[in-house]
């Protein structure tokens, strides 16, 4: 599977990143390089096999339903660009 | 149920719907979090480091969540998968501050299941769940507030969900309708979710799509997101599948879309093409391992659980004769199932039935009270249907002797004695009182005699009358038919 340059902007975009357009050609190229190189896994015979998860032998450890954290908001706020009335401001959105 | 048709002069054609609904978990801390979920507190007090996606804060699962989703599983007759596990859903919007969504996706806590629902012919049928999975809600944003600018509270971050996925089981819209009804009371009984549709703690997305009548195809379907009352869920089906079949009959291809519904105006428009949909790029979550549950856990839990709407209304039917569609009306709600038991123990549970969906909740909605704040009591409903059963009062004093319950909150049998409303059962108390109706009225007498039969009821009325309505109608009719020959 070769990536192009289409999917390289449209992953850059997802991920919020700008790549600037003479970087695109090299950035396309890491990709590939990437892509091929795990793709030697496709020579080992996956058949009834279920992708794996997690590596991670250990189960999850539950927490307890019990309040904890809250009541801090202006440290919640403090690294916001813009805050007003106790809530984050953004640039407006709407769907 | 009668097939919901869409017919048309150049065709007939039917409804394939299925539902996606988001349901907020009851608990006391966020399902990652130790934030609290409480609702109605300042902007973004309740609201932990996770919550606020700060870099190298790890989720922690809540106990308790994962407790209220296999209870529901549970109630929606689903297999509960002992292995599950959670994947990453991302997508960039204002109140996501992770950027991410937590979520389950290949592997869901709950795998299929059915909720059977009652359709207004008295029929039942069943709706297949495909799966249920739980994640994290979003924040809030608010937009209103300033015209360029929008507002974020993340209170609601973080708060746990449970989303119930349909199969595209429903052909009508009252299916869908009948569904949520049922879903909520089933929620409920369970005290895993509220239900309040209109407070958002129970969301509904809608898709639709239609097909030639008869046909087992499966066009193009459209989804609304986020439609927030059954009343326009149910619109919402009827009015898109109506547009679908507008494209259709004018040679047209339906394209999948995320759609609005705007309650205003009943219809739908587009929101977000399919070439803008989302990517979502999911992957298994790192931050949390999987979740295995032991066959001890879900046994002790099934135990927990208490007998639901399906359940009780079988044995409200079986064991205590009602009628089905009583006892539907009256198991739609727990508090309402409780008070009627309440109120049936040890009395004629049929009457009672009749006396809660007649005149208690007709009082209830006059007086505009919840059912906790009636004046009459669940026992004192009870006795007064005795007293009934017991010729103590007739039905027509039963009726006054019920509005001055609803009034003072009083027992019947102290209303009775002291308003002296004990009915007269004495034979010869009533044949008096007969006798001297008779008597003022020989004409009647003498036309009823003569053939004029119609005449027996206005004697009747006329000997309750005198007896201040205390006469027991049994003993009258009965006493009149042997007087007047």
């Amino acid at each position: 599977m070769a990536v192009d340059t289409e999917t390289v902007k449209r992953i850059a975009f997802l991920a919020r990143l700008k790549i600037e357009e003479d970087k695109i050609e090299e950035t396309k190229k890491e990709f590939n390089d990437i892509l091929e190189w795990v793709e030697q896994l496709n020579e080992v015979n996956t058949d009834n096999v279920e992708p794996l998860e997690s590596v991670n032998e250990f189960h999850l450890a539950l927490r307890d339903d019990v309040v904890s954290e809250g009541n801090q908001r202006d440290d919640v706020l403090c690294n916001a660009p813009d805050a007003e009335y106790g809530y984050f401001v953004v640039p407006k959105v709407v769907e | 149920m009668t097939d919901f048709i869409i017919e048309t002069p150049k065709g007939k054609w039917e409804i394939v719907c299925g539902l996606e609904i988001h349901c907020q978990i009851i608990s006391e801390s966020k399902i990652y979090s130790g934030a609290s979920t409480e609702f109605g507190a300042d902007p973004n007090e309740h609201v932990s480091f996770v919550d606020a996606g700060m870099p190298g804060m790890l989720p922690t699962l809540n106990k308790a969540c994962v407790h209220q989703a296999v209870k529901t599983g549970i109630g929606l007759r689903a297999k509960i998968n002992k292995y599950s596990n959670f994947a990453r859903k991302n997508y960039f919007y204002a109140d996501l501050p992770q950027g991410y969504q937590i979520t389950q996706f290949k592997y869901p806590i709950v795998g299929e299941g059915e909720v059977l629902i009652d359709l207004p012919d008295g029929s039942v049928k069943s709706i297949g769940i495909e799966r249920m999975h739980i994640e994290q809600d979003a924040g809030k944003s608010i937009h209103d507030i300033d015209p360029k600018k929008s507002f974020i509270d993340l209170n609601r971050a973080g708060v746990g969900l449970m989303e119930i996925v349909t199969k595209p089981d429903f052909r009508a819209p009252e299916e869908a309708g009948a569904f949520l009804k049922k879903l909520r009371s089933i929620l409920r009984y369970l005290g895993t979710c509220d239900g309040n549709m209109d407070e958002g703690s129970m969301r509904c997305d809608v898709n639709v799509s239609v097909r030639p009548y008869g046909s087992d195809e499966l066009r193009t379907r459209c989804e609304m997101k986020n439609v927030n009352s059954i009343k326009f869920v149910m619109q919402a089906i009827e009015n898109e599948a109506r547009r679908h079949v507008g494209v259709y009959e004018n040679g047209g291809e339906v394209v999948q879309e995320t759609r609005q519904f705007d309650p205003s105006t009943g219809q739908t428009k587009v929101m977000r093409k399919k070439e803008f949909a989302h990517d979502y790029r999911y992957f298994p979550e790192p931050d949390l391992a999987p979740l295995v549950l032991s066959d001890d856990y879900l046994e002790q839990v099934r135990k927990e659980i208490p007998e639901l709407p399906d359940e009780k209304k079988e044995r409200f039917v079986s064991k205590l004769g009602l009628t089905p569609y009583d006892a539907i009306v009256i198991c739609e709600n727990k508090e309402t199932a409780d008070f009627f038991e309440k109120a049936a123990k040890g009395h004629d549970a049929k009457k009672v039935a009749n006396w809660l969906m007649g005149d208690f909740f007709a009082m209830l909605n006059e007086k505009k009270l919840d059912l906790k704040d009636s004046p009459v009591s669940a026992e004192n409903l009870g006795k007064l249907v005795e007293l009934v059963s017991q010729n103590v009062i007739n039905g027509k004093t039963a009726k006054d002797v019920f509005a001055l319950m609803a009034e003072t909150g009083e027992s019947p049998e102290k209303i009775v004695e002291e308003k002296g409303l004990r009915q007269v059962t004495d034979s010869s108390a009533i044949e008096k009182v007969i006798d001297e109706v008779l008597t003022s009225f020989p004409e009647n007498v003498a036309a009823y005699k003569g053939g004029k039969q119609g005449l027996f009821g206005w004697f009747v009325g006329q000997v309750m009358k005198a007896s201040k309505g205390k006469a027991n109608p049994g003993i009258v009719n009965k006493l009149l038919r042997e007087k007047l020959g």
